[in-house]
């Protein structure tokens, strides 16, 4: 019988070789009140792999995030992170599976009372209390520098761009060097040469930090740029998952019809 | 409707008059509605209180909100007190006068004021303006974190809200109050003195020998840290407003309205019951 250690050891070497996934969801069912947001849905994503999920809006592609990152409760259905199933955890419990993920919010949602420097020093000043103060400054400058938001230190969220708040929010959602990334419409309400930067900034990081990524998003192009594999999603369930080649030669009708008026 | 159209027709009796149900049942079925919403609210709010406890009590703890609060709801709150203390005492004292005067007890003056300000007056004042002042502050700010997904931000970086936002604002509340209390106590005093001796000359030093005469630590203690109350209530109920909002900036201003509303009225009950609690403990 292999011990706790022995099993997590098991699945890290898995998840180093590449045979077992990162993020497993399995049968995952969700509903608000009467309304059926997701009916069954599974996918995977293994380490250095990116993953897009289309959908109308409305489909619940944030939903799906939120109950990976377990903000929302699966009312069935299993989310796997690491092999771990993070349904039914306490919320402590959730706070050490948590610190291996970074979550970039639809709006950002940076903390409005602090500055940009602050937003980024946040986690850390919470889960990295053995770095020295300069030491977590001198990171978050790092950081800000990789977002190209280096010259911004001291100002507010409400004293910067939508697309220069993302940024920001990049860089928080960095800044415990986690092995997994969860980006909310990253490209939403930007303009196509910051939405393009977004997109630019966002396979660098891919590549630098080779971590498992699921981006949500309604834009087809974005995901073409920057995904490995794309998911599509329609009334609460997967549609059709793989390649956008693979996308562009099925038959099926609500694809074609997505597609062609992407 | 119904009786209508059976009356029209000819050999059919109109139906035996009895309780209506179409105009009884929407009446039972909405106070149906309030009393379970109402148990709901009291289960949730009961619910959040037991994590706010957990994550309280459980390290790490956060030291530093905890001190911000303080200074937030102690600092910033004092001068609004103390001011609502004063004018208090003024009031007391010149409407005691008049009362006292016409019964021919104006030597208890003194006693009276001093007794109605820290029994009572100073601990349920404190507890008014506070949870007018913070309860509406903290609802607004939690419930605005809220919307703007700040809340769920603190979440996925791996930071529990109940031990960041709830508990220190909660403690700071329960821990400000009593002290909230003797400054609004003191300026109830002074003030009521002050009015005092502009009808007729009085010393402080006799206003307050006149005043405590008779007065123990029973009469002092109980009634100012049962206002610790007040603040679990003040706190609790603000956090909870604010944490659990929806929709928008509409949203906020109802977590706002909500928390002062609901923590007055609760402080005003719990009052009720603190008072005969402490006549029983401490006659």
């Amino acid at each position: 019988m292999d011990t706790i250690d022995q099993i997590a050891m098991k699945l890290d070497e898995a998840e180093k070789s590449g045979s077992a996934p990162t993020i497993a969801v399995e049968d995952l069912h969700k509903s608000f009140g009467a309304q059926k947001v997701l009916n069954g849905i599974s996918l995977c994503v293994r380490r250095g792999e990116t993953l897009a999920v289309l959908g109308r809006s409305g489909t619940g592609k944030s939903v799906l995030l939120r109950l990976i990152i377990g903000l929302e409760k699966a009312d069935s259905g299993s989310v796997r992170i690491h092999g771990q199933d993070i349904t039914g955890l306490s919320l402590d419990q959730l706070g050490e599976i948590r610190m291996k993920m970074g979550f970039l919010f639809q709006h950002a949602a940076l903390y409005d009372s602090l500055t940009v420097e602050q937003n980024v020093m946040f986690p850390l000043q919470h889960h990295k209390k053995e770095m020295s103060t300069s030491d977590q400054s001198n990171l978050v400058r790092q950081l800000l520098a990789e977002v190209g938001m280096e010259s911004h230190l001291e100002k507010l969220p409400s004293d910067i761009s939508g697309g220069m708040q993302k940024r920001v929010g990049l860089a928080r959602a960095l800044a415990l060097e986690p092995d997994i990334l969860l980006l909310d419409e990253p490209t939403a309400g930007l303009d196509p040469i910051s939405a393009g930067e977004i997109d630019d900034l966002i396979l660098k990081l891919q590549e630098e930090h080779h971590m498992a990524s699921i981006v949500v998003t309604h834009d087809l192009h974005s995901a073409k740029a920057i995904a490995d594999r794309l998911a599509l999603l329609n009334e609460g369930t997967v549609v059709i998952e793989g390649s956008f080649e693979e996308l562009q030669k099925s038959d099926i009708e609500f694809v074609r019809q997505f597609l062609g008026h992407s | 409707m119904i009786d209508g159209k059976f009356s029209t027709v000819a050999g059919v009796e109109p139906p035996l008059p009895g309780p209506r149900p179409s105009s009884m049942f929407p009446l039972v079925s909405s106070s149906l509605g309030l009393i379970n919403k109402f148990l709901e609210w009291f289960g949730d709010l009961g619910v959040f209180f037991w994590r706010v406890v957990r994550a309280a009590l459980t390290p790490p703890f956060e030291f530093r909100e905890l001190y911000r609060q303080l200074d937030e709801i102690g600092s910033m709150s004092l001068p609004l007190v103390a001011l609502a203390g004063a004018a208090t005492g003024v009031v007391l004292s010149l409407e005691a006068r008049y009362s006292l005067t016409r019964f021919g007890a104006k030597s208890l003056l003194p006693a009276a004021i001093v007794f109605s300000v820290i029994h009572e007056t100073g601990p349920i004042i404190t507890g008014l303006v506070v949870s007018g002042r913070v309860g509406a502050g903290i609802g607004a700010e939690l419930a605005s974190m809220k919307v703007t997904e700040q809340i769920d931000a603190i979440e996925a970086s791996a930071v529990n809200p109940y031990r960041l936002l709830a508990a220190p604002r909660i403690l700071a509340c329960i821990l400000m109050l009593p002290l909230l209390t003797l400054a609004a106590d003191a300026s109830g005093l002074l003030m009521g003195w002050v009015a005092q001796a502009l009808v007729e000359p009085l010393s402080l030093r006799q206003f307050i020998t006149a005043g405590f005469k008779g007065a123990d630590f029973n009469d002092f203690l109980p009634p100012t840290l049962k206002t610790m109350v007040f603040g679990l209530i003040i706190g609790l109920i603000a956090c909870f407003q604010g944490m659990r909002t929806q929709g928008g900036a509409a949203g906020v201003g109802r977590a706002a309205t909500s928390s002062v509303v609901l923590s007055s009225l609760f402080v005003i009950l719990a009052d009720v019951v603190l008072v005969k609690i402490i006549l029983i403990f401490f006659p």
